[in-house]
């Protein structure tokens, strides 16, 4: 299993995945702050902070601690909630490393796949997504971390 | 991952010359070899103009090349720059793959 990624408009970046659980197990991973905080954080990143009020209109949000105490903050607003179905919601950053607010569309339609729907404000946002992973800064810092901790970083295995 | 100016209207270019279905079939097409205008447009219902449209966005990317001879002016790709967008794509991919395998780990432990 392994993810693909498409861009089949301009502004969007789709990811689909499929995993090897029932899609309300999944939907349980997306949706509940204990579960999130011990998958979402990846590659020397991990969700301290996860708050979710899980209704339309009710608001998400995470704080990350990166490498070197980089702390990063999003949040946003669901505006579909389907269980073990779709998930849909706002996104944006406190530190607005992309400007304005996406949305994202998590749909687990088709069974156990997991297609993730973002949309940009514009073209040039996301190309800047693309083109800037979210683990900027992640790839120098990583083995300084790594080193400082003295322990072999897990996602490595 | 603060962007130049220039590298940002570069990669502007880029993302939207392979926005279009048809450019990017024109660059499958050349993945294969060079090809003429003529040769471009025959699987396409399209007239050769349209294609040299769509030519002149993939130049402008700096994804093709026209020869130089008179008559044929034949097209080539360019491998540079579309691996540079490929391989954002492939960063991005892994990002979130690393991601979903400890979303795995996790889902395997809660059904264990």
């Amino acid at each position: 299993m392994s993810t693909v990624v498409t861009t089949p408009s301009e502004t969007q970046i789709v990811m689909t995945r499929e995993f090897d659980a029932p899609r309300d197990l999944v939907f349980a991973a997306l949706t509940t702050p204990d579960l999130l905080k011990r998958w979402f954080g990846a590659d020397g990143w991990e969700l301290v902070e996860c708050e979710i009020d899980l209704r339309v209109g009710g608001r998400w949000r995470f704080v990350s601690l990166g490498p070197g105490g980089m702390r990063m903050g999003q949040g946003g607003v669901y505006t579909e909630i389907v269980p073990a179905l779709r998930l849909a919601y706002t996104e944006s950053y406190d530190d607005q490393w992309f400007p304005g607010v996406a949305r994202v569309e998590a749909d687990l339609s088709g069974s156990t796949t997991l297609v993730t729907t973002l949309t940009f404000p514009s073209r040039e946002v996301r190309d800047l997504v693309l083109a800037s992973p979210m683990e900027r800064g992640i790839n120098e810092s990583h083995n300084r971390l790594a080193q400082l901790l003295g322990e072999k970083n897990e996602l490595d295995a | 991952m603060e962007l130049k100016g220039y590298e940002s209207e570069a990669l502007d270019r880029m993302f939207a010359a392979l926005a279009d279905p048809t450019r990017r079939a024109i660059l499958a097409r050349l993945a294969a070899g060079e090809a003429t205008v003529t040769e471009l447009a025959a699987p396409f219902e399209m007239s050769q103009p349209a294609i040299s449209k769509h030519l002149k966005v993939l130049e402008r990317a700096g994804l093709v090349t026209r020869g130089r001879d008179a008559q044929r002016r034949p097209v080539r790709l360019e491998a540079g720059p579309l691996k540079a967008a490929t391989d954002w794509l492939e960063e991005y991919r892994h990002f979130w793959e690393r991601r979903y395998q400890r979303l795995d780990a996790l889902l395997e432990e809660l059904q264990g």
